[in-house]
Parts: structure tokens; C-alpha cells; sequence
């Protein structure tokens, strides 16, 4: 069991010394000077750009050799620094993303859990029950192929635009302040139920048809014919076919992570839900680098944290990895 | 994806499809058979397989407007060719944008780069992912350990996040670039499927027979290994093609990608933000999703026709 | 009488028809008799084993009797058979090494399956350490999983889970084909034991091994393209056969100690009837040095001896 996690740790570590790397690197080897194209929007006059210039320099760190600032960047990220925005001169990224992160992450743990376990439970009631299965099957690959943005806006569409039923944009309403007050998680639920569908659908289709097969694929095991052989009633069969179609969905799951972290981001675009996405989207449009990059690395230290979190999950669930063999794959 | 693989992995964008590919998580049936009759064998079984056929009409039908639509258009895709956010129409089949534009001309210029991204970026998924993958898995060895490594690690990273920051530096002009892009970031998952397909085909015994025959490695790999992992290959191709038009979409929501031309994911983005919503302008965001689940969905259909037909436990009886 | 097989017939469907697996089977067991099932593989041995337990899902039962200590065993009906399974007809499956849930603990495994059987567990599980034990496996055993026990391991464990209730009747399906020689012959030997100490009454061993059965088996019966051809006794069988298939088919195994300069092993020229269409009558006379005109009938399945029973016309030329 340690030495699967240690594996995977090691694997983590490496990713997150690339991916800040990348982070670190990208935007000094593109073309063009962040701080020109700063100065070039601002309009400023020729010498409050020298000023401006030696300024942000400063304040970027562009004023010290490379190597130096690839250490600084560590060290800054280790102090929870994640540098400044450009575009909100001169709040913190770190604030910016801190206050947008509670909002993402409320799409995403109830759409990522939901998903899972209403995904796996159809799947495998679909696997058995062959009425059921010609309807599942359809919709669930129609799901699965649907652009998460698109349904988005198809489920504003429809029910919000046409039949009002829901708001098409924000996170609660308007005149409202974010309190633990009936009134506002009243408004902030009215607000959330249609940006979550969009990711809850398209994951549960894909889960959906997963499961199904891999199911499947265990109810003709030879494990599960010996007991049919002994005569054992369904319902164990079916136990031992669920439980061991599990271990690779969770497998799964952790794959999954970025596909629906990218799905949040847009979803929440398309209802202006105040998380990541839209504040990804703000960084692009104003091109505040230290925004974007700031946001990378945080997904990106996000979903290595899920993994590891997933990956613990998967020992207590397949029992061989606790006895030193590698289960599943 | 269990290909049963074996049904093959998954983790195509947008949904795991874990029992989709073929993968080691799925354990592959036996090899198919393979050779003169395999083909013959194939195309007997592909043409009664109403999902293939189902599959592959709808992908040549969206293809053949790709191909052609745009030869037939009145209007360019970006021109302004009449009234603002007009209903459809004998004129205006899909209607117009709220600049004027023929959403259909857009629409038919948009399946054409959802099908350049797809081809290019799934194509160039497929080259790394089998060939990272098949390398792995045959060697073994330190080279399996180093390629394993590079896998995992570009396999962890959010592939939509790595886009944001390159494209958003780079400036993507084309939607060829916009596709290798895609294809650079999107191989991982069936790198480790191919891998783990070449570990349980290389310990087959009719592989043993041929090294003990004092056959070449690389002769083994074409005559041997190759012919059984085809069919897991086409499958696997499939899948990254529709996973590639996917994630392009979501590139081209996001306003990353060209913004020259037309493609499915830029008009939804115009769409949105032309508040084309509150308009109700429904024939402008409308058309690009259902081409998009038209042709993702119809390949991933052709899949599981693909999987039945290769793989002979699971056809209907 | 033990077991009593009647005109069994089981087809296979298939995309082009239905292939007839087994045809007409009709034989006795009696109570702590082991027979022995033999024939090339294709010949429906296992069709046979496996349709007196449970119908795989392309299993069609078309006709025939089968009884099993005077009671009828609805073969045909999946419910009702369950009553049955386990506790009355037991199997030793030919995928033995892989029939074990590989994320579940032996012990787990074996305790919910008996339970789910409604199995009072305080009285069978000593029995099943006992014999566990017996068989030479150790004791932790229960606490390993699948994937920690070698194959010769596994077939043991499956041995004994399968008849740890004691049944009327086990089937050991190809129970020796996938184990190295000294493992095969302590195997076998497991199955004489079986039946000496009473855990099983009587026994169907389904191999394509004639010199196993020979060690192993009371009496045998050999198939022949969904077809009976012979039983008797082992010792029959081996020094007295009567069908020409049976004799080849001796004749064909090499024997210890005896070296020929000049003569090969002979094999039986020729392949198995497809048995999708099967030919009319004899299905051996293809490939048979004594075929005749005669042969274009099916000869029945009579008795020639009391004990030695065979399906040719020319029993008396072979």
C-alpha cells in the first residue's frame, strides 16, 4: 500500500515541477513584453512609460536575471504568493481566486459525486434490464457527445429564458449579499440548479455507459458463471460484478477530473457564475497574464489533490492494494 | 474500452468513457482473426451491424456538407449578407447572426474545421499515443519507466488548462495549429491503453513462437502484434477524433481559437456573447451543438458497432 | 442407480444454425461410480458435463431425461434446478483457475456463497478447513486472495469448495488439462479420495486424457462428435475396446517403455464432422478403416456385454 502511494506521490510531484515550470516559462518565452502590451493599453505618455516601465518591472520581478526568477516564482508560490493582476492593479491573484474558487467548487463536488453514483447505479440497473438499456444507451452516448457549454445554454434556453423558471446568470440575485441567511441560499440553489445539469448530464452519461459495459463484462467472468454454477442467488453475482466494475470507474474518476474541470470553466461563462471560469475568461479578454497563470496552477494543484485523494479512496476499495499487489491496472 | 477493454479505456473529452475503448481496465477478447479472411470477415459482419452503418452514414452525411455546403453558400461565413437576427428562412436557412450573417454558411464552414481539428488533432493524438504507447509497452525497461512517467504526467495536467495558457500566448491563427495543439495534450489516456494492450499481446504465445523462431523484433511487431492491435487501433482513433473536436470546441468557446474563421465552438461564443439568449435567437446557437453531437455521437455509436463486430462474443445472436 | 441419463439432446445456437453439441446421450452412473468422459476436444464432452448443472446462456435443451437418485433433475428449467445446484450436482469447472473473485478473500468469498445458499455456516465452514486441510493447503489460505495462490493451488481450492456439501454427483471438468504432469496425478488421485471418503457419491471426470481416466476412472465413456461411442469399464475400455474410434484413438497414445525404430505413431486421419450439419448415421465413418454401406444408418447405442456398451455396426471387425 505505501509503496502505491509512494508512486503515485512521485508522480504528482513531478507533474506539479512541470506544470509550474510550464507556468513559469511560457509566458517569458512568447513573443512580446507583457509590460509593453500593458503600457500600450494604458495610452501612457513616452516618459511616465519609462517610469511605468522600471515600475512593473520591479513589481514583476523582470528586473533579475532568468534563473533568478524561476527561484523567486518558488519561492513566492510556497508563500502562497501567486503574484499580481494585471487588469486589478493592484489586487492579489490569489485573492481574486480566492473568492472565485468557493463558487466552482460548489458546481463541481456535487456535479463530479452525483454524477458517479447516479451514472454507475443506471448503468448497472441498465446492464441487466434490456428495456431499460435501450433507452439508457441512446441518451447516455448523446450525453456523452454533448458540448458542455452547449447544453448550458440549450438549459438556460429553455428554462430559463423561455419558461423562467430558473435565472440565467449569477450565482444569487442581485440585491443579495452572501450571508448563511434562508434568503440567500435560497436565491444561491435557484441560481445553481441549471449550471450544475450541464456538467451533472454530460458526466452521467458517460459514467452511465461505462458501467454498463464493464458490468457487462463481469457478469460473463468465469468468477461469476462458478457461482451461478453453485447455484448462488443473482442479487450475490450481481454484488460481486458491481463491486469489481467499480475499481476501474474510479480509476476513472481520476482521469475524468480534467475533463470536467474544463466543462466547469465554460458552464460557468455561459451562466456568468462567479467562479473560475468567469474569472478565466476576464483574464483572457484583459490579457492579465498573472491572472491566468495563477489560475493554471491552481487547477492544476487542484486536481493533483483530488487524484491523490482518489487514489487513497481506491486502496480502501480493492482490497489487494493493501497487500502490496497492484489491483486493477 | 471494456474494445472491450478491454473494452478500452477511456477519458476522451468531455466524459470517461472507461468501458468505451478498449483498455487494460476492459481485458480485450482474443485477437481477431486476421489475414484475407479477417477482412472479408469484417466487412460481412460491419455492413449488418446497424450501429456501424447508423455511425458511419451520419459522420459521411455530416462530412459531405462539409465538403460541399461551403461550394454552395450565397453568402461568405463572416459577411454581413442581411437583416440582423432574422428567423430562419427560405433565404436564411438557419437565419442570421445579430451582425447580419447566414448562420447556415457559418454553420457548413464551421463542420469543416470541426472535422480539420478532429482528423489533424485526433490524428496526431493517435501517432503519439500508439507510438509513446507501443514503445512502452514492448521495451519495457528503463524506456518503459521514463515514457510511463511522461505519460502520467501530461495524463494529471488539465488538458484545457495547458491550452488556455499556450493559446492565450500564442495567439492561435489557424485551426491546424489550433489542432496540434490539440493533439500534443490529448494522448495520454491512450498511450496507457496501448500500452497495456502491447504488454498482454506481447506475453501471447504465438509472439514467444516467433522470437523462438529467430524472427526479427521489428518484423515480429508488423506480422505479429500489429494485425491484432487494428482493430483496438481504428477504435481508438475513433474515439480521439471525436474527443479532439470536443476539447476544439471548447477552445473556440473560450475565444482561443482563430479568429479569422468560422468554426461549431466560436459561433456558440458570438452567440453568447451577442446575448443571443436573451434575444432568443435560438437558430444561431441551436445549429453548432447538434453538429457537434451529430457527428461525436454518431462516431462514438460507430464504436460500439466497431466493438461488436471485432469482437465476436458480443455480436447479437 | 445414481444417475440416470436419458436420450439427452442439447444444441448450440449460433448465428447459422444450431450446432448439435449433444445427441441422444443415454447412459448410467452407478452410486460411487467414477466415469469418465472422453473424446476429442469438440466432441461435446463438456456440453455434456456442463448441461447437467447449468444451461449457458447458448445452451438450448431440446429432449431427454436425466435423474439423479430416483428424483428428476429439471436440467431444462434454470429455477428450478437451483434447488439442486451445489448441494446435489456439484462442478469442478474447466476455468477453475480464473473461477474465484479476485478482490475477495477466499474465506469472504466461500462463507457468502454458503450463506446466500442458506448453508448453516457453523456446521459446514470446520468441514471446509478440514478439508482444506486434507488437501494439503494451509490453513491462512482463507485470508489470501486469488491472485496470491498458484494454480495448483486454486484447482485444490476449487475442489474442495465445490464439493464441501457433500453432492450426489460432481462433474470435474478437464481438471487436469491445464497442470503439469506430477500436479495432474496428485489431482487425480484428490478426486479417487474424494469419492473413498465419501464426499461425493459419484463422479463425472471430463478429460481429453485417456491415460488419467485410466488411473482414475471406474468405467469410461467416449464421445464422439455429439455422439456416445463406447462405455465400459476402464479395463475394458483400455485392453477390450470394440469401436473402431476407441481403438484409434488407443492406438494413438504412446506407450512407456516401448520404442519403435520403424513404425510412427498413428493418429486418426482426418477432422471431426462440422456439427452444424452433421452427416447421416455414423458420424466416425469418414475417418473410419471399417466403414461400410451399412454406416449411412446411425447404429444405436446397444448393449454388447453386460457393462460394455457401443454404438457401431462392426463390432465385431474392430
Amino acid at each position: 500500500m505505501i509503496r502505491y502511494l509512494a508512486r503515485k506521490l512521485l508522480i504528482y510531484l513531478v507533474t506539479f515541477f512541470v506544470a509550474v515550470t510550464i507556468d513559469w516559462a511560457i509566458p517569458r518565452s512568447m513573443p512580446g513584453n507583457p509590460i509593453e502590451q500593458l503600457l500600450a493599453r494604458m495610452h501612457a505618455q513616452p516618459e511616465s512609460q519609462r517610469v511605468l516601465t522600471s515600475y512593473y518591472s520591479k513589481a514583476f520581478g523582470f528586473d533579475v536575471p532568468l534563473w533568478k526568477q524561476y527561484l523567486n516564482f518558488w519561492v513566492a508560490l510556497f508563500h502562497g504568493d501567486l503574484g499580481v493582476s494585471i487588469a486589478n492593479f493592484p489586487t492579489p491573484v490569489w485573492e481574486l481566486i480566492r473568492g472565485a474558487f468557493p463558487y466552482t467548487l460548489a458546481l463541481l463536488v456535487p456535479a463530479i459525486l452525483l454524477s458517479f453514483w447516479a451514472g454507475n447505479k443506471v448503468g448497472a440497473l441498465a446492464a441487466r434490464r434490456k428495456g431499460l438499456d435501450n433507452t439508457v444507451l441512446p441518451v447516455s452516448y448523446v450525453l456523452t457527445a454533448t458540448p458542455q457549454m452547449w447544453l448550458g445554454i440549450m438549459l438556460a434556453w429553455v428554462f430559463a429564458i423561455t419558461l423562467g423558471y430558473f435565472p440565467v446568470s449569477g450565482a444569487y440575485g442581485l440585491t443579495l449579499q452572501p450571508a448563511w441567511s434562508f434568503g440567500f441560499v435560497g436565491s444561491f440553489l435557484h441560481h445553481w440548479v441549471l449550471p450544475f445539469l450541464a456538467l451533472f448530464l454530460v458526466s452521467f452519461g458517460g459514467w452511465a455507459i461505462g458501467m454498463r459495459n464493464m458490468i457487462i463484462y463481469e457478469l460473463e467472468a468465469d468468477y461469476s458463471n462458478y457461482l451461478a454454477a453453485l447455484g448462488a442467488p443473482t442479487k450475490l453475482v450481481r454484488k460481486y460484478a458491481y463491486r469489481n466494475a467499480l475499481l476501474p470507474q474510479i480509476t476513472g474518476l481520476a482521469l475524468a477530473l480534467g475533463a470536467v474541470v474544463a466543462g466547469a470553466i465554460v458552464v460557468e461563462i455561459v451562466f456568468s457564475y462567479p467562479g473560475l471560469g468567469t474569472l478565466t475568461l476576464n483574464a483572457l479578454q484583459n490579457r492579465d497574464y498573472f491572472l491566468i497563470q495563477g489560475i493554471f496552477l491552481f487547477l492544476i494543484m487542484g486536481v493533483l489533490i483530488a487524484n491523490l485523494v482518489i487514489d487513497i479512496a481506491y486502496v480502501f476499495i480493492d482490497p489487494r492494494t493493501r497487500v502490496g499487489m497492484q489491483g486493477g491496472s | 474500452m471494456a474494445v472491450s477493454k478491454q473494452r478500452v479505456g477511456m477519458a476522451p473529452a468531455g466524459a470517461p468513457l472507461a468501458a468505451e475503448a478498449p483498455t487494460p481496465l476492459a481485458p480485450a477478447g482474443a485477437p481477431p482473426a486476421v489475414g484475407r479472411k479477417g477482412r472479408s470477415e469484417f466487412v460481412y459482419f460491419a455492413f449488418r451491424n446497424w450501429k456501424f452503418v447508423f455511425g458511419l452514414c451520419v459522420v459521411l452525411g455530416f462530412l459531405a456538407l462539409a465538403i460541399f455546403g461551403p461550394m454552395f453558400t450565397a453568402h461568405k461565413p463572416l459577411d454581413f449578407a442581411g437583416p440582423t437576427d432574422a428567423r430562419p428562412s427560405h433565404a436564411y436557412w438557419f437565419g442570421t447572426t445579430s451582425y447580419g450573417q447566414d448562420v447556415y454558411s457559418q454553420f457548413v464552414y464551421g463542420l469543416r474545421s470541426a472535422f480539420l481539428v478532429g482528423a489533424v488533432g485526433g490524428g496526431i493524438a493517435w501517432l503519439l499515443g500508439a507510438g509513446i504507447g507501443f514503445t512502452a509497452g514492448y521495451r519495457s525497461g528503463w524506456l518503459d519507466d521514463v515514457l510511463s512517467m511522461l505519460t502520467n504526467v501530461v495524463l494529471v495536467i488539465p488538458t484545457l488548462a495547458i491550452l488556455i495558457i499556450v493559446a492565450a500566448y500564442l495567439h492561435v491563427h489557424s485551426y491546424a495549429t489550433e489542432a496540434i495543439l490539440v493533439g500534443l495534450t490529448s494522448w495520454p489516456w491512450a498511450a496507457r491503453a496501448v500500452r497495456a494492450q502491447t504488454f498482454s499481446l506481447k506475453t501471447r504465445d504465438f509472439v514467444d513462437i516467433a522470437r523462438l523462431s529467430g524472427r526479427k523484433t521489428r518484423q515480429i511487431i508488423v506480422t505479429e502484434i500489429a494485425p491484432n492491435m487494428s482493430s483496438y487501433l481504428l477504435m481508438m482513433f475513433i474515439l480521439l477524433f471525436g474527443g479532439a473536436i470536443l476539447i476544439g470546441a471548447s477552445l473556440d468557446f473560450l475565444g482561443l481559437g482563430p479568429a479569422t474563421s468560422v468554426s461549431l465552438g466560436l459561433m456558440m461564443n458570438n452567440a453568447y456573447a451577442a446575448s443571443a439568449l436573451l434575444l432568443g435567437s435560438w437558430w444561431w446557437f441551436l445549429p453548432p451543438g447538434i453538429g457537434i453531437i451529430g457527428i461525436v455521437g454518431a462516431f462514438y455509436v460507430m464504436n460500439v458497432g466497431l466493438d461488436e463486430i471485432f469482437n465476436p462474443k458480443l455480436r447479437e445472436l | 442407480m445414481s444417475l440416470r441419463v436419458d436420450d439427452l439432446t442439447v444444441y448450440y445456437q449460433s448465428l447459422r444454425g444450431d450446432v448439435k453439441a449433444v445427441d441422444g446421450a443415454t447412459f448410467e452412473i452407478a452410486d460411487g461410480e467414477i466415469m469418465g468422459l472422453a473424446g476429442e476436444s469438440g466432441c461435446g464432452k463438456s456440453t455434456l458435463g456442463k448441461s447437467l448443472i447449468r444451461f449457458d446462456t447458448r445452451m438450448r435443451y431440446v429432449r431427454g431425461s436425466v435423474e439423479l437418485d430416483g428424483k428428476e433433475l429439471p436440467v431444462w428449467d434454470d429455477a428450478r434446478m437451483n434447488p439442486f445446484r451445489f448441494q446435489e450436482v456439484s462442478l469442478i469447472p474447466q476455468y477453475a483457475l480464473s473461477a474465484l473473485n479476485p478482490t475477495r478473500r477466499i474465506g469472504k468469498m466461500a462463507v457468502e456463497l454458503l450463506k446466500s445458499r442458506g448453508v448453516e455456516i457453523d456446521t459446514v465452514m470446520p468441514e471446509f478447513k478440514r478439508r482444506l486441510k486434507l488437501v494439503g493447503l494451509p490453513q491462512d489460505i482463507l485470508e489470501r486472495f486469488p491472485i496470491e495462490l498458484s494454480g495448483g493451488m486454486k484447482q485444490r481450492v476449487v475442489m474442495v469448495l465445490s464439493s464441501v456439501l457433500d453432492p450426489s454427483l460432481l462433474v470435474a471438468d478437464e481438471v487436469t488439462s491445464a497442470l503439469d504432469v506430477s500436479t495432474q496425478r496428485a489431482v487425480a488421485e484428490l478426486l479417487v479420495e474424494f469419492r473413498d471418503r465419501g464426499f461425493v457419491k459419484s463422479m463425472i471426470v471430463i478429460t481429453h486424457d485417456l491415460s488419467v481416466l485410466y488411473q482414475v476412472a471406474d468405467s469410461i465413456l467416449v464421445m464422439y462428435a455429439g455422439k456416445l461411442a463406447e462405455k465400459a469399464t476402464a479395463d475394458t475400455i483400455v485392453r477390450d475396446s470394440r469401436h473402431p474410434y476407441t481403438r484409434l484413438l488407443l492406438s494413438s497414445l504412446p506407450e512407456v517403455g516401448v520404442r519403435f525404430a520403424e513404425r510412427r505413431l498413428k493418429g486418426i486421419p482426418g477432422r471431426p464432422p462440422s456439427l452444424l450439419a452433421p452427416p447421416t448415421g455414423c458420424r466416425f465413418k469418414a475417418r473410419c478403416p471399417f466403414a461400410t454401406e451399412k454406416c449411412d444408418e446411425q447404429p444405436p447405442f446397444c448393449v454388447l456385454e453386460p457393462g460394455h456398451e457401443a454404438a457401431c455396426w462392426n463390432v465385431e471387425a474392430a
